[in-house]
């Protein structure tokens, strides 16, 4: 068990339409990898795969000590299993969802508090901790409407590690942002992979894959199209496809 | 138009339409409470993965949604005892009535709200290990009930005017002492423009307190 993730022959399909073919990935612990591709590739629909808020048809997934099997006559994980698997992986979304009816604060102290029934005063001393670390000390008790998209985002963040997850999950965490916030959420999750945090990331930011992942995987139409160390794919492509998608980026530096 | 108005006899019934509106404001607030109980329960089953519940639940808010609320009143009173053998007196079947009449429409407001909710919402909670069920309840449901108290209090202020319906079942509600004070006097138009003074003084609190909440509710957002 040396890998923290292990994907194989993971299988989904949303009716007619194939999304994922045939997916194995492995992860070791303290890697960051990229996946990137264009859209409709089936990055997302894999990271979603991964804490199982998309069901897998066929295949099987394990994190850590946790593993599901898929399809097959195997018997679907219970709501209950489901949400035990899900408290070891981080997620963070394109459009942050933090919960608008709770503070900064609470938004984050949400999960120990309800999930894993920490008293509030521990969770509440986290929670300020996290808050600190991604920057945000001086916003802890007001509602996210308040909040600049980067700031939302970094809570989000802060969210999703109040939890001690085994892995964090980011779906284009960055895409919805405003360029000139970009770089505050690149930057918590830079420091993220500096500390040896698991990390899989769907992104469109090729420089920052470059200079934070370890590997890159790039998919195309629900396959890994090319996977390796994050310099030699993005500096030396071996694929028609990977070159080409790459090359619409090369202009941006 | 030589008629003459005298509403002094009509003083002479003050305490008859007082207690005629007690029973109508407690009969109010039972029907809304329990009406929102049936309304909870049909939204949750019409959200559930249950084909069969949500069927029963689409037969049940659909009966009572499309049947005039006066020929469930009849029907309930009249034709339940014949077809169940289940005899309800007058009070009792008004109040079966209007609560499954009321909950029909409170259900598609609760159901309603829950699913304006974004998904997203839900799956940030998944994400981070609750149940579904627990999702519901600290994410979705406290965020859904601010969208449905405006609705839900317009209904509710529509469920007191219904009310004045269980009179034909003789219930001994405002309007019901009403008719009582009107046979008695001839005074027909004094009293049935007091009992119509009656409802708009007391629900005319309410409108402002719908008004407040809907504006609150804008800022909010």
């Amino acid at each position: 068990m040396s890998y923290r993730i292990e994907v194989t022959g993971l299988r989904k399909s949303f009716g007619t339409l194939t999304v994922l073919r045939d997916i194995s990935l492995k992860v070791e612990p303290g890697q960051v990898v990229a996946l990137i591709g264009p859209s409709g590739s089936g990055k997302s629909t894999l990271l979603r795969c991964l804490n199982l808020l998309v069901m897998p048809e066929g295949g099987q997934v394990r994190i850590g000590g946790d593993c599901f099997t898929f399809g097959g006559g195997s018997k679907m994980p219970g709501t209950k299993e489901q949400a035990r698997f899900r408290s070891n992986t981080g997620m963070v979304f394109q459009h942050f969802n933090l919960f608008p009816h709770m503070t900064v604060v609470q938004n984050v102290m949400e999960g120990p508090v309800s999930v894993k029934g920490m008293p509030k005063r521990e969770a509440d001393a986290i929670a300020r901790k996290l808050l600190a670390k991604v920057g945000l000390s001086d916003k802890v008790d007001v509602f996210p409407n308040k909040l600049s998209g980067g700031q939302k985002q970094r809570v989000a963040i802060a969210r999703a590690l109040a939890m001690e997850p085994e892995v964090m999950l980011f779906d284009e965490a960055t895409s919805a942002l405003d360029p000139e916030l970009v770089g505050e959420v690149l930057g918590v999750m830079r420091d993220l992979a500096a500390e040896g945090m698991t990390m899989i990331i769907v992104t469109h930011e090729i420089s920052f894959a470059r200079e934070v992942a370890d590997r890159v995987v790039f998919m195309r139409d629900g396959v890994i199209v090319e996977e390796g160390p994050a310099r030699e794919v993005i500096d030396t492509p071996q694929q028609e496809a990977t070159r080409t998608f790459l090359s619409h980026f090369h202009n941006r530096g | 138009m030589s008629y003459t108005w005298n509403f002094d006899i009509v003083w002479g019934y003050r305490w008859i339409l007082l207690s005629g509106t007690a029973v109508t404001i407690g009969l109010t607030i039972a029907v809304i409470v329990f009406g929102l109980v049936a309304g909870l329960v049909a939204a949750i089953a019409q959200l559930s993965r249950s084909p069969v519940l949500r069927w029963m639940s689409w037969a049940y808010i659909e009966m009572f949604r499309l049947t005039p609320l006066l020929v469930l009143l009849l029907w309930f009173y009249y034709a339940l005892p014949i077809v169940t053998g289940i005899k309800l007196d007058a009070l009792t079947a008004s109040i079966v009535t209007l609560t499954l009449y009321g909950g029909s429409f409170y259900a598609e407001i609760i159901r309603g709200g829950i699913v304006s909710i974004d998904s997203g919402q839900s799956e940030a909670g998944m994400a981070l290990g609750m149940t579904p069920a627990r999702v519901m309840r600290r994410i979705v449901l406290p965020q859904a009930i601010k969208r449905m108290i405006p609705p839900l209090m317009n209904q509710s202020i529509i469920q007191f005017k219904n009310t004045s319906l269980v009179s034909v079942l003789a219930v001994p509600d405002l309007l019901y002492q009403g008719q009582v004070a009107a046979m008695d006097t001839y005074r027909a138009l004094e009293v049935y423009t007091i009992v119509a003074a009656i409802y708009v003084v007391v629900l005319l609190p309410l409108t402002v307190v719908v008004k407040r909440a809907e504006k609150r509710l804008a800022q909010s957002n």
